[in-house]
């Protein structure tokens, strides 16, 4: 299993994956299939948690399916908005920017993939360029692609692997102490360097970067 | 080639986060270009956002907000097949997100002379910091400096040496205030760098604090 989470594990781990990989990845396989087909059989309480908006967005990419779309639309929309006004946007703007955020979504699906970023990942990345674009009036510079080979379906197992690592952290972030978890959402959501939030908050600079350590420590630790 | 010498978490949180001048972006991409681990680690704190984007608030959207959506990926959709990526140069020595800014590869930086053999490029980047391309001939010292702020120097072609220790291609240095350093470009080959700054240099001798204008360091 390919871990992209190099933060957190410096080694390729092989079998640490705790649920039967390859029998969940087949299981997916086929109800990725199935929704590219456009014959959505899975019923309202069989949806997919383990993969929550992979297959949404998956269709979006291969099928152009625009009830998927919507449904990225319902969950995703509100949230880039909040993001976006704690950015320091007003409502007007965040709202414009969260509906160009999600064109970027349909327009660049055909970049999605499901082994390197988990759905809310990649569309944070669009919403962080939009807010860069908007509020520094700056491109931003993006590292080389990665030469793929010709692998061109990523391992379902990968696909697994990469969202219940994505879950692990979401659950670590929230359990972060208060004061670590506000400095870490400051700097991804405030767009303020650690000299800028100490002027903030009043707390020494050296606070801040210790405490922000301590967090990734803990994050670290708990992917573990 | 193994890289030893990588980006600071600081540097990556700050990237992943979409809080740094438009110069320190430029650097980091190129860095993360060259440098699998990074390039992972980058994975990781783009993880962070994607996470604290699902436990974030929500803000409900206008009524209408749906529809305009779709009739932006209608309209655009009936129009262009395809967003086509823009054709990239490909360069032996410049990363992609190089040659975006040069705007071409090696071969169309318009190097300046700044004494010594010594050749620059900046590039166009906003003001909060800049970025320029170094050319220093093999064996020779960039002088004595230290910083007010902030200095990263990525190494391209060549190898250079300073109190730091020896950096190769892919390798970046991250000077901070503290630091005062002499670098010196690897005797068996010219050397090729990157280097970022956001304020001015502070040279110690006399002779490069007269120079140091007409460098524009």
């Amino acid at each position: 299993m390919r871990r992209i989470f190099g933060m957190f594990t410096t080694t390729v781990l092989s079998s640490d994956c705790q649920v039967s990989p390859v029998a969940k990845g087949m299981e997916m396989r086929e109800s990725c299939a199935e929704r590219a087909n456009g014959t959505d059989t899975l019923t309202a309480g069989m949806r997919n948690d383990v993969l929550p908006w992979v297959d949404d967005l998956i269709a979006v990419r291969d099928a152009r399916d625009e009830a998927a779309f919507i449904r990225v639309f319902g969950h995703f929309g509100p949230r880039v908005k909040a993001f976006l006004m704690r950015t320091g946007m007003d409502a007007a703007l965040a709202e414009e920017c969260a509906q160009e955020v999600l064109v970027t979504v349909w327009n660049k699906a055909h970049l999605y993939d499901a082994s390197r970023a988990s759905p809310s990942t990649w569309i944070f990345t669009i919403a962080r360029n939009k807010k860069i674009d908007v509020l520094r009036k700056q491109r931003r510079p993006e590292p080389e692609d990665l030469p793929w080979g010709p692998e061109a379906e990523p391992d379902q197992a990968d696909v697994i692997g990469l969202q219940q690592e994505s879950e692990q952290l979401g659950r670590a972030l929230r359990d972060l102490p208060e004061k670590q978890r506000e400095l870490i959402e400051k700097a991804y959501f405030g767009d303020l360097s650690h000299s800028e939030i100490a002027d903030q908050t009043g707390l020494p600079l050296g606070t801040i970067k210790s405490r922000i350590r301590l967090a990734l420590e803990r994050l670290r630790h708990s992917m573990k | 080639m193994t890289v030893k010498h990588h980006l600071t978490d600081d540097l990556l949180m700050a990237y992943s986060a979409g809080d740094l001048p438009e110069a320190v972006n430029l650097i980091v991409a190129t860095h993360i270009s060259l440098c699998d681990e990074c390039r992972s680690a980058l994975g990781s704190y783009d993880a962070v956002g994607g996470a604290l984007l699902d436990t974030c608030d929500t803000v409900e959207l206008s009524g209408n907000s749906l529809a305009s959506v779709l009739d932006m990926i209608h309209a655009q959709d009936s129009g262009i097949e395809e967003n086509s990526a823009p054709i990239r140069v490909q360069d032996d020595i410049l990363p992609a997100p190089l040659c975006d800014y040069v705007g071409g590869g090696l071969d169309n930086v318009r190097w300046r002379p700044v004494g010594m053999g010594v050749k620059q490029a900046i590039l166009p980047t906003s003001s909060e910091a800049t970025a320029r391309l170094l050319y220093i001939p093999a064996g020779t010292a960039i002088p004595d400096h230290g910083h007010h702020g902030l200095e990263l120097t990525l190494v391209l072609k060549g190898a250079f040496q300073d109190e730091g220790g020896y950096f190769g291609r892919g390798e970046i240095e991250v000077a901070s205030e503290d630091l005062n350093h002499t670098p010196v470009a690897d005797i068996s080959e010219d050397c090729i760098c990157l280097a970022v700054t956001d304020a001015p240099l502070k040279f110690k001798g006399l002779v490069p604090r007269i120079a140091q204008p007409f460098l524009g360091i």
